[in-house]
């Protein structure tokens, strides 16, 4: 199965285009019908280009000798444009908000012709049934989606995102979180969970943020769920900046989401009888790092006596 | 020259040789876009078998660690201005709303690039209608994308074979639940399977689902009016609306869009 594909490029068609998913496409006409309709997303061929990406990436692989060693000299699709635009800019992709779909196509086109139907014995296997062996929670950011950064393909992991990759206790009762927590462990019987942290948590920050008093957005609701994490970083991390008083959060959270992990039983249970591991990570996007430790389950309590979380196996990449 | 030295040096020269060899094989070839396709693939594969990355390989701990590397190689170090960017800010056009299910990801099946999409998954993709008591973890995500992060998209992306639409549509009618907190998630559906049973509850259960699989997605849609920021900012056209549909059984990907007027009186 192929790794994740290189950074999609701008078809031949949409070259005199404004770069792709920079614009939408608001318009609400009301002299048009109302509510919804389908419309068929097929069409022409894509032509991405990748392949040159691919020869770049197999160079890089083999480690061939430098002077062999090509440089990436294509214009940066797209992304980087719309991060320096202007506003002007903004409003006239705004304007042509169906290129945005047109590519969108294009890719789906591309995922089905360079993937789907190379893989067909897998995608019609996968039709009958998932079996992953991960369940991830990760967090909504546009920036940390663990397929992108983990590489996972599709059916290998049962993916919850939400706001700060939060798992709130079982006594909190019923969430969308829990659900997928009970759907894959118990349905599904996936064989890890993997709670990843970032760095640059708009969530955790709004968490460290928060005032005293009552909450009274839908944000300060949810995050709360952390404030375990919060309180105990405050307390570790007095000498510190209110940064980096944040990075030490995004990582106790994680940990805080461990032990809710064990207050489900049927998870507890899991992990007891050594079918289910809990592991937690954190990406780190300022230094590409990613840090990944195991919860080391201990049947008396999965917190030892200075309040931190027993883990094992702990491990650095860079 | 030791047998072990000399049994190195051939094993050099055949890995030497076999670079080589791939080398010249990895010229662009113009006139042939196909076989180009094609080699990309089969390099996809080779890297992917190189790192220890195919999916039957799959010690946990060393899958991640080469789907990691793999990123960090192939992307990371790829682009450092667009990730140089990404640290300090994000910038995602879409907030998308998919299915946990390990076969959809959008990331695979619409290749969306880091940064591009603020992305929300939970179990058959359903959004509740606002509450400020309740579900507070799609709320906080749609707060934070609408109002912090300025979408002026949301894409909300149903798909075939859904367990929790299977669910849904098997939840006892008496109200009972069978576990802790499936159902009471899935439930949220129901205004869409009384849809579907009214519209199609003649065709086989199978197919019933496959409807309630487009219909979850339009009262997802429909819930997402109901949240005064999204309502606020659709009235002034900076923020649309779409569903879509991933059916992987027949390999095809549907969208369509919510448009929505108010005739003039009918009756002055």
């Amino acid at each position: 199965m192929a790794v994740p594909s290189p950074p999609f490029s701008l078809s031949k068609h949409s070259l005199s285009n404004p770069p792709s998913f920079l614009a939408s496409n608001p318009s609400l006409d009301p002299s048009k019908a109302p509510v919804l309709r389908p419309r068929n997303a097929f069409g022409s061929e894509a032509n991405l280009g990748g392949v040159e990406q691919t020869r770049l990436r197999l160079w890089n692989n083999l480690k061939t000798n430098s002077d062999l060693r090509l440089q990436a000299s294509r214009e940066l699709p797209g992304l980087t444009k719309e991060l320096k635009s202007d506003k002007s800019e903004r409003m006239e992709r705004i304007e042509h908000g169906t290129d945005l779909f047109d590519e969108m196509k294009q890719r789906f086109l591309s995922f089905k012709k360079h993937k789907y139907m190379q893989n067909l014995e897998l995608y019609e296997k996968l039709a009958k049934d998932q079996a992953p062996k991960f369940m991830v929670i990760a967090c909504a950011d546009s920036r940390v989606c663990p397929s992108s950064i983990l590489g996972f393909q599709p059916g290998e992991a049962f993916v919850v995102r939400n706001v700060a990759n939060m798992v709130p206790p079982y006594e909190n009762g019923p969430s969308e979180t829990n659900a997928g927590l009970e759907f894959a462990v118990n349905s599904l019987k996936v064989e890890n969970i993997l709670v990843i942290g970032h760095s640059r948590c708009g969530g955790i920050h709004a968490l460290m943020s928060m005032h005293d008093d009552v909450e009274t957005s839908l944000i300060g609701s949810w995050v709360s769920v952390g404030m375990n994490a919060r309180v105990r970083t405050k307390a570790a991390t007095k000498l510190l900046n209110f940064d980096q008083q944040c990075q030490h959060c995004e990582k106790e959270s994680v940990n805080c989401s461990l032990v809710n992990l064990l207050t489900y039983p049927w998870v507890e249970e899991k992990v007891r009888n050594g079918e289910l591991a809990i592991h937690g990570g954190y990406y780190d996007f300022v230094d590409c790092a990613f840090e990944k430790w195991t919860l080391d389950y201990k049947e008396s309590n999965p917190i030892d006596k200075s309040g931190k979380v027993a883990v094992k196996d702990r491990a650095f990449w860079f | 020259m030791s047998s072990s030295s000399r049994h190195a040096g051939m094993g050099n020269l055949s890995l030497e040789g076999a670079i080589e060899g791939l080398k010249k094989l990895l010229i662009p070839n113009d006139k042939d876009e196909q076989l180009n396709k094609e080699l990309e693939t089969k390099i996809e594969k080779l890297i992917s078998e190189l790192l220890g990355t195919t999916p039957h390989d799959c010690h946990p701990v060393r899958r991640i660690l080469g789907g990691f590397q793999s990123f960090k190689t192939t992307k990371f170090e790829m682009y450092p201005e667009l990730f140089s960017e990404l640290k300090e800010y994000q910038t995602p056009k879409f907030l998308v709303f998919a299915c946990s299910d390990s076969r959809v990801s959008p990331s695979n099946i619409l290749d969306f690039q880091p940064g591009e999409a603020f992305m929300f998954r939970n179990i058959a993709n359903l959004v509740p209608p606002f509450n400020q008591l309740r579900y507070s973890g799609v709320g906080a995500a749609i707060e934070y994308a609408v109002v912090h992060l300025n979408v002026e998209n949301i894409l909300v992306i149903g798909h075939s074979r859904c367990g929790g639409i299977d669910r849904l549509m098997e939840l006892p009618e008496d109200g009972s639940t069978a576990n802790d907190f499936i159902d009471n998630w899935v439930q949220i559906g129901l205004p869409a399977k009384a849809k579907v049973k009214a519209e199609f509850g003649h065709l086989p259960p199978d197919e019933q689902k496959r409807e309630c699989e487009k219909e979850v997605v339009n009262l997802s849609l429909t819930n997402l009016q109901t949240y005064p920021y999204v309502r606020e900012r659709m009235a002034r056209k900076a923020l649309a609306l779409r569903g879509g549909y991933y059916d992987f059984v027949e390999g095809c990907f549907k969208v369509w869009e919510v448009k929505t007027f108010i005739t003039t009186p009918i009756h002055s």
